[in-house]
């Protein structure tokens, strides 16, 4: 069902975000060990590492692209209070033959007086903009106007939370229809327990951004939030990682009638909460189509979370490690370890052994 | 594919947590802490990166073959949807899942094939491991064709069993060829083994000719031999084409029955065990039957030995105590169902949609349960099971194959085919897909945007060509990035790189991508700047070709209709100047006012304001260009005068 294969990361720190770009043939990883490596898949399917430098004076906490309609830009925060953008100059045929590129920073965005913990680019029909949350409590949108002139960028929103901020995440809803929104997450752990998830919209008379909802039962700290791709919903799906993973659905309510140009108001249901991890859920991530969700947790696993043809989710898979040491061999490349016999599939089944291992 | 655990060895969960994304074909896992202190203590870094994808043997270049195979099928299938009407329409299905089954065993064969010319053992292993997955997959398919397609009534619905069987459980063939191979058949060693196995599939001709061949070399039992020979030969039994009714049929095998059971009374094969024991199958009693586990192999096996012996003329809706009973008969309590059984079994049981539900958990791609289901879907089967959402689930299961196809980089194509066939869902998630394919090539590009224009998927057709305008610009490439533009019909890009044109030319006296400019046609409207561009280009070539008289109406039209963006004025009166000083008059007076008029136009909107040195430079050279532009304006302008005022030819 899964095969893994391993790259030599080489950072000399923690990776504390991994990020594939649009088409999934790059990626980037940034670290505690301040810097930024660009990956480049080639036409056999290796990896190679065609970028590595320096990119703040602090651990770099995400790291994100651009679409790729605004050509070959990246964006990331730090501890250091910075987040930054940089684009990719096409090298000297010197640095080609040898793979490598160049990135150059265009701007760095330097508002925030705390750690900045995320960065998320806005969906490319509302133009160059993105969106960075610090632990100030303050999520802040830029916007560059120029979309070929990387090194303009405006302060065009600030947006206070009154909670630390952990993280954020666009609706990608690519509607028209739609007014942006932005969900906020907080890991803010003291006592008053305030509600961890906001989320924003913008208000097209104001022209600012207003709160339109808080999730009031989500109460403990917030790590992750993302929101799901659109297939044509009319409601939205916003899954959350904190102790657990939830998922809810937001419907837009009609608006009333005498309070036209207000914030929409929404109909909140939690369509999924799953403890399975039975520890802090670090991470969620969605597919392209918006129907998998990837979680991850202290458990050391990944589960995928799948909605059946009734709209019943359920977990459709778990990918863990088994506790022992990693291979010591350190070299790039495919290493392909094969996959046990656990393998679920009929095969197995024909032999008479049991449809895979299963846990409690 | 519910809460199974897949162990991969890589990740020391015992240490740190995980970060992964999501990408379009794979998943990137690293260990890492969310502890978002600036690190106390220095632990030991993270060495690798995993990445993770679904389904590597489905790429696999046979099973490729299937997909492809099984494509044509699919989308042939939906395009006669229309056509299928009446009695041709069962048959007509029939033919379809004949097909689909024909394509599974031909990649069947190529497996074992390879599996056998494997030199390591470890690759035909994981072959003959594809290869039981194949047949199993094809023993559903028959089972179901025979059951929902066929819909086989009572008496035809057995013979169809028995060819179900006959053909999946196939040691029969080999076992016939070691034993008539040999010097004395009936003294083999499985002699008795074939003979039994024949008469548990109801090849009785078979049979019999094995027991005149034990009638000839053992003379003591040729009369026991003969006896069941004859029995054999004369049990009724359908055949196509066979006019008698079910009942007559069955008074006849009745009929037959009493025999078989006379002779078993009279002790007619007491003196041989194993004919006594052929003759009780043939009556079909349970407990001897059990006793043939070995040679049966498996409880469809034995049901549908048991259905021909002791009830032939089986009705579908019986089917299902039936083949409870023999599973747990089969069975016998020491062990249970595995998930091909269960499969089997909801079959038996016409539960349609558990048999999907199952095959979807056991198997690991949804290759099998998409097409299966669209098929049935098109036998109106899941309809009339009247659930809501037994449309939505054939396509739900249509979604998740495509899906799949769409991380594989030449797979994706398929993919398309079966987006368009999901009424509700396709077109978005065609969308969504499609824009994330990777264009290293140009042809790769090309086709993708074929396939979007042809859906009428303008935004995606938008976005693709912007994003390869926009690498195309980044590496300089302007051409490309123009054409690409073009097909966007992005009036903005296109103005931009119209302006890089320009600039260039300004830059270095010449243009690149001349081709392209000379041949914009109609598409030269897309944009002023390109309009512009594409008319300066023209005056270029009629300067070149001499015709000075269209160079300088062109030349002037540009600057009077606005098109020419005013900070390339200057430039464009420099271009006037050689047209200005040719010895004969080419601008008219009249067109000499309107430059005039320009240039005092330009010269006037100069701002004043305190300037850089570099700045005041560029003025220096600029006011010396005017003072040169007017000098030349003005002769010309006498020299117009003169001419127009004179006679032709004097």
């Amino acid at each position: 069902m899964f095969v893994a294969r391993s790259i030599a990361a080489d950072h000399k720190d923690l990776i504390h975000d991994v990020s594939f770009d649009f088409h999934g043939r790059r990626m980037a990883t940034c670290s505690s060990d301040q810097s930024v490596k660009v990956w480049d898949k080639s036409e056999s399917g290796d990896w190679h590492c065609t970028a590595s430098w320096k990119t703040h004076s602090g651990s770099v906490w995400r790291v994100t692209w651009a679409h790729p309609e605004f050509g070959q830009v990246l964006a990331s925060c730090s501890f250091d209070r910075t987040a930054a953008v940089w684009e990719e100059i096409v090298g000297e045929s010197n640095d080609k033959l040898r793979g490598q590129s160049h990135w150059v920073k265009r701007t760095t965005l330097v508002d925030s007086r705390t750690s900045v913990t995320d960065v998320k680019f806005a969906p490319k029909h509302m133009g160059l903009m993105l969106a960075t949350c610090s632990a100030d409590g303050i999520v802040r949108i830029y916007e560059a106007p120029d979309v070929m002139n990387l090194s303009q960028w405006s302060l065009q929103h600030e947006i206070s939370c009154k909670l630390s901020c952990s993280c954020i995440s666009w609706n990608p809803s690519s509607s028209r229809a739609h007014s942006p929104m932005i969900a906020v997450g907080s890991d803010d752990s003291s006592p008053n327990a305030m509600a961890k998830v906001q989320i924003f919209e913008y208000n097209e008379n104001t022209r600012k951004y207003a709160k339109a909802e808080t999730l009031m039962t989500v109460t403990d700290p917030v790590h992750d939030i993302a929101f799901a791709p659109n297939l044509g919903r009319s409601f939205h799906i916003l899954a959350i990682a904190t102790k657990d993973v939830r998922i809810f659905t937001l419907k837009p309510v009609r608006k009333e009638l005498t309070s036209s140009g207000g914030t929409t108001k929404f109909e909140i249901h939690i369509v999924a909460q799953f403890d399975n991890h039975n520890s802090q859920v670090w991470r969620v991530s969605w597919n392209i189509t918006g129907t998998v969700l990837a979680s991850s947790g202290d458990d050391g696993c990944v589960r995928l979370w799948k909605a059946n043809y009734m709209d019943n989710w359920k977990c459709t898979g778990i990918l863990k490690g088994n506790g022992s040491p990693v291979n010591g061999s350190s070299q790039l490349g495919n290493s392909n370890p094969s996959l046990s016999s656990n393998i679920p599939n009929l095969q197995s089944s024909l032999n008479g052994s049991s449809a895979g291992r299963k846990h409690s | 594919m519910l809460g199974q655990e897949q162990q991969l060895i890589c990740v020391n969960s015992k240490k740190k947590q995980m970060c992964f994304e999501w990408g379009p074909g794979e998943m990137l896992v690293c260990e890492t802490s969310f502890n978002k202190t600036d690190k106390s203590e220095k632990v030991p870094s993270c060495p690798f990166i995993y990445l993770i994808r679904k389904d590597v043997d489905v790429y696999s270049h046979i099973l490729r073959k299937l997909f492809n195979e099984s494509h044509g099928i699919f989308v042939g299938l939906q395009r006669i949807e229309e056509e299928l009407t009446g009695k041709s329409r069962k048959t007509q299905l029939v033919r379809v899942s004949k097909n689909y089954r024909s394509v599974i065993r031909a990649c069947m064969e190529e497996m074992h094939q390879l599996a056998i010319a494997s030199k390591d053992p470890a690759c035909g292993h994981q072959f003959s491991s594809q290869v039981s997955i194949l047949s199993a997959m094809e023993l559903i398919w028959n089972l179901c064709e025979i059951l929902f397609i066929e819909v086989a009534p009572a008496g035809p619905l057995l013979l169809h069993l028995l060819d179900w069987v006959r053909l999946h459980v196939c040691e029969v063939d080999s076992l016939s060829a070691d034993v008539l191979g040999s010097e004395n058949p009936s003294k083999h060693e499985s002699f008795w083994n074939l003979v039994t196995v024949l008469v548990l599939q109801g090849r009785l001709d078979e049979a019999r000719q094995m027991l005149s061949k034990e009638a000839d070399a053992n003379p003591p039992s040729a009369g026991m031999c003969h006896i069941l020979g004859d029995l054999m030969r004369t049990m009724p039994i359908l055949s196509p084409g066979n006019t008698q009714t079910l009942t007559e049929l069955e008074l006849k095998w009745q009929h037959w029955r009493e025999e078989c059971e006379r002779h078993l009374q009279d002790n007619t094969f007491a003196a041989s065990p194993h004919l006594e024991s052929l003759c009780k199958i043939m009556l079909g009693d349970e407990a001897t039957l059990l006793e043939q586990k070995e040679l049966l192999s498996n409880w469809y096996h034995f049901l549908v030995t048991r259905l021909l012996y002791s009830n032939p003329t089986v009705k579908p809706i019986d089917l299902h105590f039936y083949a409870q009973s023999s599973l747990d008969m089969f069975l016998g309590g020491e062990s249970s169902p595995e998930p091909l059984d269960n499969i089997l079994m909801a079959a038996f049981e016409f539960d349609i949609h558990q048999v999907i539900k199952e095959c979807s958990i056991a198997l690991s791609n949804w290759w099998f349960v998409a097409h299966l289901t669209d098929l049935l879907d098109h036998c109106r089967l899941l309809q009339s099971h009247n659930l809501y959402f037994g449309s939505n689930m054939r396509e739900f299961l249509l979604l998740e194959y495509a899906s799949g196809l769409f991380a594989h980089h030449s797979l994706w194509q398929l993919g398309v085919d079966y987006f368009d066939y999901c009424p509700e869902l396709g077109r978005v998630s065609l969308e969504l897909h499609i824009e994330r394919i990777p264009l290293n090539t140009e042809q790769k590009a090309l086709k993708v945007l074929r396939i979007c224009e042809q859906r009428q998927m303008t935004e995606q057709v938008r976005s693709i060509c912007k994003i390869l305008a926009m690498k195309a610009v980044r590496n300089n490439r302007l051409g490309s990035a123009l054409s690409w533009s073009i097909r966007a019909k992005d009036a903005a890009f296109a103005t931009l790189v119209s302006d890089r044109f320009l600039r260039d030319y300004c830059e270095r006296g010449c243009f690149s991508d001349l081709d392209l400019i000379d041949n914009l046609g109609p598409a030269m409207m897309l944009s002023d700047r390109l309009t512009f561009l594409g008319k300066y280009r023209e005056f270029h070539r009629l300067y070149g070709e001499k015709r000075f008289a269209d160079a300088a109406s062109l030349l002037l039209s540009l600057m009077t209709s606005q098109i020419a963006p005013r900070s390339f004025w200057m430039t464009l009166l420099t271009d006037a100047l050689p047209l200005l000083e040719q010895k004969q008059v080419i601008f008219s007076a009249e067109q000499t006012y309107e430059l005039m008029r320009c240039l005092e136009d330009l010269a006037s909107k100069k701002p004043e304001s305190g300037q850089p040195d570099a700045q005041r430079l560029q003025d220096d050279i600029e006011t010396t260009k005017v003072e040169m532009l007017r000098l030349a304006l003005a002769r010309n302008l006498a020299r117009a005068i003169i001419r127009e005022g004179s006679l032709e030819g004097s």
